[in-house]
């Protein structure tokens, strides 16, 4: 076998698993703090790769020209108005059905996928939006003949993922802040008698959740360049998968979760057949659920009482 | 009991209303015009619409069908067969449409055109090329624009002949179009010797490629076939650039529009893709005056626009010359006669396709216009 091109393959699926990955959080976190999944999550996602395509064109238009600057301005801007997104859909649909039925809020979800797809679409249009390659070049290994290469692009996309898992696991491992998630998490009542704002904290995780989404977003239309307002669906599919397969609820198991979805559809599809990558991936998660039904790293549920 | 009995009253009234509505507006003709106006092929839904909208507007101001005038019914399907079963059904039992123009794709097409042969409405469809369309024999279906296995025919022709390629790679988006282009052109080409390196199938909808272009890198392909749709397209091109894959691309007649080239990350990733598409439909004489009226609104008359237009004059003279809504009788005339539309004369023969094949070889610059190779 060609080793430079299992090389890549493994690149590839890095790559991919990372943004897996840094979505995946999202369901994985809402899904721990109020056991709901966020199905509009993926749009989340969509949005915030508008919204880094048009601050990097306000900024350049502005006159910005250093290429970093602007990206880091763009994340800046893009993750606080996404936050802004996941904080008012929090407030507007899933709050006032908080305590109803499990599946009101599902439905409630649905309709807000359905509601900012479609809201994308008409205010921008339903053809494909891009954004000019901005960091181009690749470090490349091996002659000529048989080499891999990792893009910068790749790079950063490792990197940034790997800083902000790390973060947000300081984040709610280590701080008074994520005791009262983790608090609220596991006994919502009993944390509120305890004097958290249970409301605020449940409203704090989806505003992460949403931020993760738009470092995402930002770093995929960065490297690919192109998207839609359909986007968010495959991804956000892909990336639920994720969570569910390294254990929904978890914060490492997302991220787990996520490479091995990335690494399996890279390698099976560069290996054997590109045609039912799918089909090898969503194996997998039956395997898992079968012998594993909390998933790879999800602690088994504990029947509330 | 007696509430009961009120209850039906009321219903049979309700009913009798809505007849009689239907009475009212019998004096215009419904066409319903079928395709991905939303979902991510939304953009083709565009050209349709635009198009089929300004032949609409063009007929009534010159009196209409036999002086009645066309109502456009927006029928959308999303390029999903089981939203385009829904779309036909309520087009021919809600709108009740004299014709259809659509669906778009080829995955949507066969199921619908099923119902329309049921209830006897003439389709027309501007884009689906896919040959089962019109080889099922339905009576009622038409197609105005060309068919894959003439399509793959070309392009296979042009890869061995005119590219001198040694090493194809074939791929598709597993769908009834991009699989069935991609098979037709794979058929011609092994019947004329060559063999693909590579023949896989991608997902609609994802935009990393990356693990399927280096295998196509590892094939050492020197051209990639691709069937499909620009939305995969483009992606596909700026990963096999970005990798270092300098191969030739080209693909069908899917990938006209104008987002394959910021899809394909610009001018430079789009330079030397080559494709089949069928005469461009702005060259035509007898369409010049339209497109400078699409151009004046702001619209660049690109892709399908100006089939959906052809095609509503088609059905227009279709009804008005067979001097009845009946879908059989419609398709009939059609097919004994012709239709002279802004794409010349339209000419089909007992199956519904066009007497004339058009495709050929177009060859994309880096400003994203693209002109004929051959």
């Amino acid at each position: 076998m060609d080793f430079h091109i299992l090389f890549q393959q493994l690149v590839n699926g890095l790559t991919l698993g990372s943004v897996y990955g840094l979505i995946a959080v999202g369901y994985t976190m809402v899904y721990g703090i109020i056991g709901m999944i966020n199905f509009a999550h993926g749009d989340i996602y969509m949005i915030s790769a508008y919204l880094a395509a048009i601050f990097m064109a306000l900024l350049f238009s502005f006159g910005l020209d250093s290429v970093p600057l602007v990206i880091v301005c763009t994340l800046m801007i893009t993750m606080a108005i996404t936050a802004v997104y996941g904080w008012s859909i929090e407030h507007v649909a899933y709050r006032p059905l908080r305590n109803s039925t499990r599946l009101a809020p599902l439905i409630s979800a649905i309709g807000v996928s359905l509601i900012l797809q479609n809201y994308a679409q008409i205010s921008q249009g339903a053809g494909t939006q891009s954004v000019p390659t901005l960091i181009e070049g690749a470090l490349r290994f091996g002659d000529d003949n048989a080499f891999f290469q990792i893009t910068y692009m790749q790079m950063m996309i490792i990197a940034v993922s790997a800083v902000s898992m790390g973060a947000l696991t300081f984040l709610i491992q280590r701080t008074a802040y994520g005791r009262k998630c983790r608090a609220t998490q596991q006994d919502r009542t009993m944390a509120s008698i305890l004097g958290i704002n249970t409301d605020f904290t449940i409203s704090s995780v989806f505003v992460i959740g949403a931020i993760m989404a738009a470092i995402a977003g930002m770093l995929v239309t960065l490297t690919y360049g192109s998207f839609d307002f359909y986007v968010g669906f495959i991804v956000g599919i892909k990336a639920f998968t994720a969570a569910v397969l390294g254990g929904i609820g978890s914060l490492p198991g997302a991220m787990l979760g996520g490479l091995i979805l990335g690494l399996s559809e890279s390698l099976f599809s560069g290996f054997i057949n590109t045609d039912y990558k799918d089909v090898f991936a969503f194996s997998i998660l039956v395997l898992v659920m079968i012998f594993k039904p909390s998933g790879l790293l999800g602690k088994p549920l504990v029947e509330k009482v | 009991m007696i509430s009961k009995q009120f209850k039906r009253l009321a219903v049979s009234a309700a009913v009798a209303a809505s007849l009689s509505a239907g009475i009212a507006s019998a004096e215009t003709i419904k066409i319903g015009v079928a395709g991905p106006h939303t979902g991510a092929y939304a953009n083709f839904g565009v050209q349709l619409w635009q198009g089929a909208t300004l032949a609409a507007e063009k007929i009534n101001s010159n009196g209409g069908i036999d002086g009645k005038q066309i109502e456009l019914v927006k029928g959308d399907d999303a390029c999903e067969p089981k939203q385009a079963l829904a779309v036909a059904n309520r087009m021919v039992e809600v709108d009740g449409v004299a014709g259809v123009v659509g669906h778009f794709c080829s995955s949507s097409t066969l199921p619908a055109s099923e119902i329309y042969e049921d209830a006897g409405v003439v389709m027309v469809t501007p884009g689906s090329t896919n040959p089962a369309v019109t080889d099922r024999g339905l009576s009622v279906v038409l197609r105005n624009t060309g068919r894959d296995d003439q399509q793959g025919i070309v392009a296979a022709e042009y890869i061995v002949n005119d590219l001198n390629a040694k090493r194809v790679a074939v791929i598709h988006d597993k769908d009834t179009y991009g699989q069935g282009l991609a098979d037709a052109m794979k058929a011609h080409l092994n019947k004329i010797g060559t063999k693909e390196v590579l023949y896989e199938g991608l997902t609609r909808g994802e935009k990393d490629f990356n693990a399927l272009v280096t295998k196509i890198k590892a094939a050492d392909a020197d051209v990639i076939y691709f069937g499909g749709l620009h939305s995969e397209a483009g992606p596909l091109v700026r990963q096999l650039r970005e990798q270092g894959v300098d191969g030739t691309f080209f693909s069908g007649d899917g990938i006209v529009s104008e987002d394959l080239m910021p899809a394909a990350g610009g001018g430079k990733n789009v330079d030397g893709i080559m494709m089949t598409f069928g005469r461009d439909p702005r060259t035509f004489d007898e369409g010049k005056q339209v497109v400078a009226e699409f151009r004046a609104k702001g619209f660049e008359p690109e892709g399908y626009t100006l089939y959906a237009y052809s095609t509503v004059q088609a059905i227009a003279q279709g009804i008005d010359g067979a001097d009845t809504t009946d879908g059989e009788k419609v398709a009939e005339w059609l097919k004994a006669h012709s239709a002279k539309t802004i794409m010349g004369e339209r000419k089909w023969d007992a199956k519904g396709d066009l007497t004339r094949s058009d495709y050929a070889v177009y060859r994309w610059n880096q400003d994203g216009s693209y002109a004929k190779a051959n």
